[in-house]
């Protein structure tokens, strides 16, 4: 039931709105609204209890196991969320002056040296309010970087064929053309290729490593040397941080520039769907264009570098200084870690990935790199499944919803068919990733027993497979449309 | 080890199953030149009662006892029950619905979000939600560039009155993709553009930004600006408040046709204020222009036994699918603002929010009926407002506001830095949050400051001549 299916009339929550208020008289009427707002009239206990039911029909890392490669979906600890919820931090206006917000300043401040120090990069504007925005940043700042030369040749930006959609949309964003480079049959990029593709019209090139294919590209420092020598900048994608967190720094790799996934590496909440937080770090020749606002620490006061500091900066990229209750959350968390802390992220979470990856194998499940590691996720293929038993990697995605399993991230990347990327992140127990080996065991005995059973999948949530088809041609996005 | 469960006896099983004999092993593939020396610059990790400690200190410092700013982030009451139910684990530790048979519970209220929104906006359709207000108006003009095909010139023209940060967020994100931004003055007696002054000829233009409330408060000839444009075979971009639209005009009902195009940011809706965000962006438009429309959009729809559920729709527009060919690169939004925006608006319901934006509104009249009695302060512009207004001061305004400060008062926003003309200037806003006793205060330390500051000044004339 719709909340508004709930609603009656009158009804309304006089604690919680402002009572006995005049009617405003001076306003003209040519400005005012006639027609009546269609919000639900429901009791706060109403609310409550639809919200309530609504949030036990999700899945979540609190509730499931959630391997979800690429997305790291470890636990949020309680005590981020409590403490950067202070009301200090919540009612601050986003305007004050800096000399009466030196608490939230110096958190800011401590946060941007400590990932300075883990990426190796010159200097960190926190600015970009998610991923997709840090990446839009980095590029810009290549595209400044090169402007400011005046060279004006380099119109491509260098993209794997194994990226995030994000990075070939970002590209565009930046008017850059893309072009995709292959990657060989054991998951590194493809150098040869590279070389024929690098020239006086590279940009830059856009790298994850580890790749989204679950693998560390070993021959990084060519690749930078490759795209340097011809006069191209390397912006790191840093999705997959988590699995190098204070082992290997991209400012060594020889990055120029980088964005971070706090909602990812420095566990932040991942919301439904947001907020991120995007912070970049640059190289040396960089740090002319970052992003405002940045934070600064002069005769032991913390200001915001604007503009008007930061006068060749690439911009502006929200009203205020991004999504800055997120940073406060990854400032905790990071001081919770601490340098040994961040350490171990990587270790556990390589040897957790590992592990998986081990078993399944053992259990007769083809990987897509078997001679290769496993960083912090891996992939395994179902292609054998689907060709012969028409069972395709959804239907088991689907069926792991039936064992209570968050389904691992299905037909990413798109090299791979029928696959599944499995990231269990440093969080999980040894137990909760026998159970999920154990559950893909049985859904794979249920593929050739039954395989209806599987196809048909899931069968104990709040709804059966949804007609996606109808969905889009049918367009139902609003109750009272 | 904090946040990783693994006893010894576990490590030694797993590392037997994979065949090493140490975790480091694990990473054999990284050359070893590339390895990190280690992280100097970071502290060890510490408790929780410790970074609790410190975090509780630094809070406790930047507590203020009122605050009066607004310029696009409002304080306003929120409800307990909103985020006690937005920070149920369910909520926050979900990802963004990519299974739908696991995430009913989010697309659910994303759909119910979406209703809300068209209703309050007057539009047709409402996406999931795009990062702040100033980033929407960015993903906006992209989206005008897109749907309006007549035009060529992919120049946009904006009032001056538009929120000016926004105004350089949307440059930033869209100058690469050759789109230009142009300004339209405001009329300096009423702080809106006049109507009477628009340019005959004003040539191609592919949309106009305007704000309603604008930046300073006060309220543009909607009607006539949407119908101008329009004349001239431009789309309409409305930057909105939603708070304001339980009173004022929706963008739908803009002029004859309505506008194109809604954002804004909905902070108002249930965030707090925390520094700036995380808020969300708000993103309306027409029916015609959905599948130009950038971000997440949830459809209802029905599963294989004919039961009603919903589902992420119209995926072909998103970068994950369409890679270099999308119509943005935006991929995770700002879900969990938006479950507390639509908790608030379910507790708040019509009455409620027509009383927040009414309780609001009267409370900024009394201010300016109270502030404009204190000599040397006096109300910039003549014109209808809504729950903000500018204020010019005969005395040095920063040296008020530093006043103002040491009695932990944050007084309002600056508004010179972005408009050379109204240097000097202040601009206040007194939400349903302030009692007249609130207004009272600050109007009283201003009275006070300004007759010290004056006396200041009387007495140091003779010197200085």
């Amino acid at each position: 039931m719709l909340i508004f299916e709930h609603s009656q009339p009158g009804r309304a929550n006089t604690a919680q709105i402002p009572r006995d208020i005049d009617k405003v008289a001076d306003i003209p009427e040519q400005f005012l609204r006639t027609t009546p707002v269609g919000l639900p009239e429901v009791s706060e206990m109403q609310t409550v209890r639809h919200f309530t039911r609504l949030s036990q029909k999700n899945f979540s890392i609190d509730t499931q196991f959630y391997p979800l490669g690429s997305c790291t979906m470890k636990y949020n600890p309680r005590g981020c969320n409590s403490l950067a919820l202070l009301p200090g931090f919540t009612q601050r206006h986003p305007l004050t002056p800096d000399n009466l917000s030196q608490g939230f300043l110096a958190c800011m401040f401590d946060l941007q040296e400590m990932l300075k120090d883990v990426t190796g990069m010159k200097g960190v504007s926190m600015a970009p309010m998610a991923g997709a925005q840090g990446e839009f940043a980095g590029v810009a700042m290549i595209r400044a970087y090169h402007d400011a030369k005046g060279d004006d040749a380099r119109t491509e930006i260098l993209v794997p064929d194994a990226a995030h959609g994000t990075n070939p949309a970002t590209a565009t964003m930046c008017n850059y053309k893309v072009k995709e480079i292959p990657t060989d049959d054991q998951g590194d990029v493809d150098i040869e290729a590279l070389k024929a593709a690098v020239g006086p019209q590279t940009a830059g090139i856009m790298l994850t490593n580890p790749s989204t294919l679950g693998v560390f590209e070993r021959r990084i420092k060519d690749i930078a040397d490759i795209v340097h020598n011809a006069g191209g900048l390397l912006y790191y994608d840093g999705a997959n941080l988590n699995a190098i967190l204070g082992k290997v720094k991209p400012g060594d790799m020889g990055f120029d520039v980088i964005h971070m996934n706090l909602h990812k590496t420095f566990s932040t909440p991942h919301g439904g769907g947001g907020p991120g937080a995007g912070p970049v770090g640059v190289s040396e020749r960089l740090l002319p264009y970052m992003p405002v606002p940045v934070v600064t620490k002069q005769d032991d006061q913390y200001r915001l570098l604007t503009e008007k500091d930061i006068p060749e900066t690439m911009g502006r990229l929200s009203a205020f200084m991004g999504n800055a209750g997120v940073l406060l959350r990854a400032y905790i968390y990071a001081s919770m870690l601490g340098r040994d802390g961040m350490q171990r992220v990587a270790e556990f979470a390589t040897l957790n990935a590992n592990y998986m990856m081990a078993r399944l194998k053992q259990a007769g499940f083809q990987l897509a790199f078997e001679n290769r590691r496993a960083t912090h996720e891996f992939i395994v293929t179902l292609k054998k499944q689907s060709k012969e038993l028409h069972v395709s990697a959804m239907d088991f995605a689907k069926r792991l919803l039936d064992y209570n399993y968050h389904a691992p991230t299905t037909y990413f990347p798109l090299l791979v068919p029928e696959c599944f990327l499995i990231e269990p992140t440093e969080t999980e127990t040894k137990q909760e990733m026998d159970g999920f080996i154990d559950a893909m065991i049985k859904i794979n005995e249920e593929a050739q027993s039954n395989s209806d059973l599987v196809t048909s999948a899931p069968h104990t949530l709040p709804v059966k497979r949804l007609d996606d088809v109808k969905a889009a041609k049918q367009l139902d996005l609003s109750w009272n449309n | 080890m904090p946040f990783i469960p693994h006893t010894e006896a576990e490590i030694k099983e797993m590392l037997e199953t994979i065949g090493v004999s140490t975790t480091e092993d694990l990473f054999d593939e990284i050359p070893a030149a590339l390895r990190s020396k280690g992280l100097e610059s970071i502290p060890l990790g510490q408790s929780e009662m410790d970074v609790a400690r410190l975090m509780h200190q630094r809070a406790a410092e930047d507590q203020r006892s009122l605050c009066f700013a607004g310029a696009g982030a409002y304080e306003h009451h929120i409800p307990a029950a909103v985020w006690e139910l937005t920070t149920r684990g369910e909520f926050y530790s979900a990802y963004t619905p990519y299974q739908a048979e696991a995430s009913q519970g989010t697309l659910q209220l994303l759909y119910e979000y979406q209703s809300m929104m068209t209703s309050l906006t007057g539009m047709d359709v409402s996406n999931a939600s795009l990062y702040d207000g100033a980033s929407s108006l960015a993903e906006a003009v992209l989206m005008a560039v897109r749907a309006n095909r007549k035009s060529k010139s992919k120049r946009i023209l904006t009032l001056r009155s538009v929120n000016p940060t926004y105004q350089s967020v949307a440059s930033t994100i869209t100058r690469h993709q050759g789109i230009t931004l142009e300004e339209i003055d405001y009329d300096r007696a009423s702080g809106c553009v006049d109507i009477n002054n628009l340019p005959e000829e004003p040539g191609d233009f592919t949309a106009l930004v305007i704000q309603q409330p604008n930046y300073f408060g006060n309220l543009e000839n909607i009607d006539a600006l949407t119908d101008w444009a329009h004349k001239h075979g431009a789309l309409v971009i409305a930057v909105v408040n939603p708070t304001s639209l339980a009173l004022l005009k929706p963008p739908g009902e803009w002029g004859e046709i309505g506008a194109d195009i809604a954002c804004g940011d909905g902070q108002p809706l249930g965030a707090p204020m925390s520094s700036g965000g995380p808020y969300f962006g708000i993103m309306c438009c027409r029916k015609d222009y959905v599948r130009q429309m950038p971000g997440r959009i949830i459809g209802r729809t029905t599963d294989l036994d004919g039961n009603e559920g919903f589902t992420l729709t119209l995926q072909a527009r998103e970068q994950h699918i369409r890679r270099s060919k999308a119509t943005s690169n935006i991929c995770t939004n700002q879900g969990l603002l938006v479950t507390a925006a639509t908790i608030y608006m379910s507790l708040l319901g019509p009455q409620g929010l027509y009383n927040v934006a009414s309780a609001s509104h009267n409370n900024t009249k009394l201010l300016i009926e109270k502030l404009s009695k204190v000599e040397g302060v006096t109300r910039m512009f003549n014109s209808s407002f809504f729950h903000e207004a500018v204020f010019k001061f005969d005395l040095p305004v920063t040296e008020v506001m530093n006043a103002l400060s040491a009695q932990s008062i944050v007084a309002g926003v600056l508004v010179g830095d972005h408009y050379p003309e109204l240097e000097n200037c202040l601009m206040l806003c007194a939400t349903e949050t302030k009692t007249e006793k609130d207004i009272d205060t600050l109007v009283d330390n201003i009275s006070r400051i300004a007759s010290r500051l004056d006396a200041t000044k009387h007495s140091t004339q003779p010197e200085m001549a």
